[in-house]
């Protein structure tokens, strides 16, 4: 299992509502899963707290077979560097580099660049032209494609992607989900992605619904063309 | 609308109360500096305007000899009956033991009214002026206790200046030991018609609207002035970079407030209204800050003032309206210079314009290579002040040039060694840190530019001091050369004491001198004796052959530099007295002008001067200072060995510069101040470009690490830049300002260890300014890095 969550609890304040209560579930190696929800329902807090972002109030965090839950800021660190890569709806790329720089930020970060392979995903998402841009300089879309190219650059386990698509308008998105869903397969990642959309939810293998804080229900596993 | 349209602007502040710090601590500090220097320069000009009532004649005309000598009673009884309407005076330093104090002898029964000014010396009241029974003397009420056990009457006049006293003439004859010797006579507005012309022996002076230590200390005003303004310039740029910061923020706020329907006009009255309300805020603490920094100084200003120019201010500071209330205009004027870019800018506005952190940036590039343009003309108008101007002015103008051209260079220059880093390391996180860094720029590059200016002065101003130190401490090594310097009160005592000394193998060195007046200026001439001691010693700059000579046979004179450049002579020309120049000599002991000739000739020009001060030039100075000891009744500093009179100098010198030396630590203070301002703004905006990094894998503690080094990085390429610029700072000082300012010109010397100490203050000034807001960050909650990817913000 490349994710194992056993139990998980968030609470933000001590004493206070848990955000997050007993969840549990699992994700095998090039699985992908779509989390979904009402605003509120702790889907971004239990992205976060699998990236070891935040730290959990309870339960137990496996990824790639190493329990994250009691891991230091250090160790966290780490593991996003080497296990995990992350895809915000905010794009979130870093405005002082450039398009090819910003591609290749995480696979280098993790000592794990390959040239051809950023090469290739720049290729895929179309923006070879520009990669001597600066993310301003970029459309909406275009920026989130390089940001699933940045994410996917170091071959990661697991991709973590919270509502990547939810800034695009729906064609674009559409085409967004394809690419992530493709280069993913390709690199044999992972999945796990936060999403409003019904429509792009049922393009992933498997559907979990969270609800206060709970997970309502799964979907069966569907292939996704 | 309004009330809703300013509220909307406020709520920035609250919401950023750094930001408010840095605009009002920036205002408050510049108008705290440059006001607090205002106050100590109008503190000593009253002090000036009172002590010249009577010295200056209050603006009348005034006679005296050509030749600078004093006038005799004759002729003034001559110059009165040939019709002349003239009052005398007598002017003197009394040595009242621990101080000496400017008498000044008139004549009260001739004096004008207009020269007499509020001293009540003509009252008719016989318990009040002059013509009361007795010898009156008029002085500063805190200066009465001087004339404690002397036969006089002592008035304290509120309106005289500390250190100045009047008294009747006869008094003052008397007081000083002279006979039948008047300064200068004081001319009255009213003459009779038909008076004969004045014989060409005499000279008459119009009336100045300065008095002679006015002008002598002119030169020091305006350089307090200069550094003044050099701290409000450092001070307004933390502000330009506040106003302008807190604009480039509110520029959503500017665009949703237009599209609800405010006018930009009303938009821009409100953001006026809002920046002069900071600006009176800020000033009127700044004032504040001010006077007591105007009280901090004054004392070491007045020790300066006494030493340089024997000037005397008083040592307490008044509230003058004109003096707070320029303070309260300069904030304003400040505010103003510092939001005009800001508010040209918005008047230019798109409704939709695009805003973006790199958007910033980009736009500060283009504007770094403006600024790069109008410093490179800058620097050309330097280059033609250099070459063909002249005066102080123009020595304060090719300062201006440089330090704002500079300033104006120096983000296009950090930029640039920032991407040639970038460039030089290829790994990812250098890659990162080095285009980061250059994306902060411009929120950091005015705090730099205060940071360069501040260096930079501090450079050239210890530079200058420390070569001027250098220079001081050889010149007194020459200068005295004397083992012991003997003082006498009496000419009696004085030939037993010479007598003596000779007889125990000393050479004996009279110092004999007289009051003059040469180009309109108080000066000095001395006699001297043909010695091996002027001969081996004294520092010519310039001289025609055989100058020892020449003035041995008093075919000329010597003269310090200070006079001839001030007035334009070299050897070879004619001096007023009637004595050619035949050599020129440095002198850094005061500003005043000297005249050195033989001592046969000043015999015989001065007959009634006698001299009562030696230097003995002696194998065993221990051995003869006992003898003398043991053989006279000598008062405390009637005999000084030369390392006591040399480390006075020194201590005179020290505290000469103690001031500059504490305007130097407040300004590179208000330069840190800004820096560290700067860094609390930025961290602020800071979450959204570092929560990625953070994100894909970086620890909070290795960011803030980052964030430090960056700082420190900034402030080090900072601090190399300045180097030069303070070197050109220095030399423009010592070659240019101090040649007007204080007559002579020095040369200079650099102190490669001085600059070092000075790189390590500021990069701890820089590691201290960037620790908070690095702590700040390392121990960010990871919840509110984690506000930057929410997708409910």
């Amino acid at each position: 299992m490349v994710l194992k969550i056993a139990n998980l609890a968030k609470r933000y304040a001590e004493g206070g509502e848990a955000v997050l209560k007993d969840v549990s579930f699992d994700m095998a190696a090039g699985e992908t899963l779509a989390l979904e929800g009402e605003s509120g329902s702790g889907k971004s807090t239990l992205l976060h707290l699998v990236a070891g972002l935040d730290r959990v109030s309870g339960g137990r965090i496996e990824v790639d077979g190493a329990d994250i839950t009691g891991y230091s800021d250090a160790q966290s660190a780490q593991m996003r560097r080497r296990v995990v890569g992350l895809i915000f709806q905010q794009f979130n790329l870093i405005p002082s580099l450039t398009v090819e720089s910003n591609i290749a930020f995480h696979a280098r970060l993790a000592d794990r660049h390959d040239a051809a392979w950023a090469a290739h995903l720049a290729q895929v998402i179309g923006l070879d032209a520009h990669l001597q841009k600066y993310p301003e300089a970029l459309s909406g879309g275009q920026q989130q494609r390089v940001a699933i190219a940045r994410a996917l650059a170091a071959r990661p386990r697991l991709l973590l992607a919270d509502e990547p698509t939810g800034n695009l308008d729906e064609t674009t998105a559409d085409a967004v989900l394809k690419l992530m869903l493709e280069t993913a397969a390709e690199a044999g990642t992972a999945l796990l992605m936060v999403t409003h959309s019904p429509r792009q939810a049922a393009r992933m293998q498997r559907r979990l619904t969270l609800s206060h804080g709970r997970v309502h229900a799964a979907s069966p596993a569907r292939h996704v063309s | 609308m309004i009330r809703l349209g300013l509220s909307a602007l406020l709520s920035h502040w609250r919401r950023n109360p750094w930001q408010f710090a840095t605009l009002i601590a920036g205002l408050a500090l510049a108008t705290a500096l440059w006001s607090g220097v205002q106050a100590i320069n109008a503190e000593a000009r009253a002090s000036y305007d009172s002590a010249a009532d009577v010295l200056s004649g209050g603006g009348l005309q005034q006679i005296r000899r050509a030749d600078g000598a004093p006038l005799q009673v004759a002729e003034y009884v001559g110059l009165r009956r040939m019709g002349w309407q003239v009052s005398p005076v007598l002017e003197g330093t009394l040595d009242l033991g621990d101080r000496t104090i400017r008498l000044t002898g008139i004549e009260p029964l001739t004096l004008p009214q207009a020269a007499a000014g509020d001293t009540p010396v003509q009252s008719a009241d016989p318990d009040d002026g002059l013509f009361a029974e007795g010898d009156v003397v008029f002085v500063h009420p805190d200066d009465g206790t001087l004339f404690d056990g002397r036969a006089v009457t002592v008035r304290p006049d509120a309106s005289r200046a500390p250190g100045t006293a009047v008294t009747d003439i006869a008094t003052a004859e008397r007081m000083l030991e002279t006979r039948d010797k008047i300064t200068r006579l004081i001319v009255a507005p009213t003459q009779p018609l038909g008076l004969p012309a004045l014989p060409p022996r005499y000279v008459m002076t119009a009336p100045g609207t300065q008095n002679d230590v006015a002008r002598l200390t002119e030169s020091f005003h305006l350089n307090l002035t200069a550094f003044g303004l050099l701290s409000f310039a450092v001070g307004i740029f933390i502000v330009y970079g506040a106003v302008g910061l807190a604009f480039e923020q509110r520029r959503g706020v500017f665009r949703t407030l237009r599209a609800l329907g405010l006018p930009l006009q009303t938009l821009m009255g409100l953001l006026t209204v809002e920046l002069g309300v900071f600006a009176l805020i800020a000033g009127g603490v700044g004032v504040t800050l001010g006077y007591l920094i105007a009280a901090a100084l004054l004392p070491d200003v007045a020790a300066t003032l006494r030493g340089l120019y024997g000037a005397d201010i008083t040592g307490q500071l008044r509230l003058r309206p004109a003096w707070w209330l320029s303070g309260l205009g300069m904030a304003l004027a400040g505010t103003a210079i510092a939001a005009t870019a800001a508010l040209i800018k918005l008047a230019r506005l798109p409704l939709l314009s695009f805003n973006h952190p790199r958007a910033m940036s980009m736009h500060a590039a283009g504007a770094a290579r403006w600024m790069a343009a109008v410093a490179l003309g800058l620097f050309a108008l330097g280059a033609v002040i250099a070459w063909g101007g002249q005066g102080l002015f123009a020595g304060f103008a090719l300062l201006a040039c440089l330090l704002i051209g500079a300033a104006f260079c120096l983000p296009l220059l950090l930029s640039s060694a920032l991407l040639l880093a970038g460039r030089l390391h290829r790994s990812v996180l250098a890659e990162w840190f080095w285009a980061d860094s250059r994306q902060q720029l411009p929120g950091l590059s005015m705090a730099l530019m205060a940071l360069l200016l501040a260096m930079a002065a501090n450079i050239g101003v210890s530079t200058m001091v420390s070569s001027f130190r250098l220079t001081f401490t050889g010149y007194l090594d020459q200068r005295l050369a004397s083992e012991l310097y003997l003082t006498a009160q009496t000419f009696e005592e004085a030939q037993q004491l010479t007598a003596f000394a000779q007889s125990e193998g000393a050479t004996v060195l009279p110092i004999i001198w007289q009051d003059l007046r040469i180009g309109g200026l108080p000066a000095e001439i001395y006699g001297i004796r043909d010695h091996a001691t002027y001969r081996e010693n004294w520092p010519l700059l310039a001289a025609v052959p055989d100058v020892w000579d020449r003035v041995a046979r008093s075919e000329g004179a010597l003269i310090n530099e200070q006079l001839a450049r001030r007035n334009d002579l070299a050897p070879g020309d004619m001096l007023e007295t009637g004595d050619r120049v035949l050599g020129v000599y440095g002198d850094y002991g005061n500003s005043a002008g000297q005249v050195v000739i033989s001592d046969a000739l000043f015999a015989q020009r001065y007959p009634e001067v006698q001299a009562l001060r030696f230097g003995l030039r002696t194998e065993d100075a221990a051995r003869l200072s006992e003898r003398l000891e043991a053989r006279f009744d000598l008062t405390e500093d009637a005999l000084i060995n030369q390392s006591e009179l040399k480390a006075f100098s020194l201590a005179v010198f020290e505290r000469t510069f103690s001031v500059t030396a504490a305007l130097n630590v407040l300004t590179l203070s208000v330069a840190g101040l800004a820096l560290l301002i700067g860094l609390l703004t930025l961290a602020s905006l800071r979450l959204p470009q570092l929560a990625p990094v953070w994100a894909l894998g970086l620890t909070r503690r290795h960011l803030a690490t980052l964030e430090l080094a960056r700082a420190l990085c900034l402030a080090v390429v900072t601090g190399v830049l300045a180097v030069p610029l303070g070197l050109a700072l220095a030399w423009v000082l010592l070659a240019v300002v101090n040649v007007e300012a204080f007559g002579w010109r020095l040369p200079m010397f650099l102190f490669p260890l001085d600059y070092l100490k000075l790189g390590a203050l500021t990069l701890l000034a820089a590691f201290l300014a960037a620790l908070w807001p690095a702590v700040r960050l390392a121990r960010t909650p990871p919840d509110q890095l984690l506000r930057v990817f929410s997708n409910e913000r």
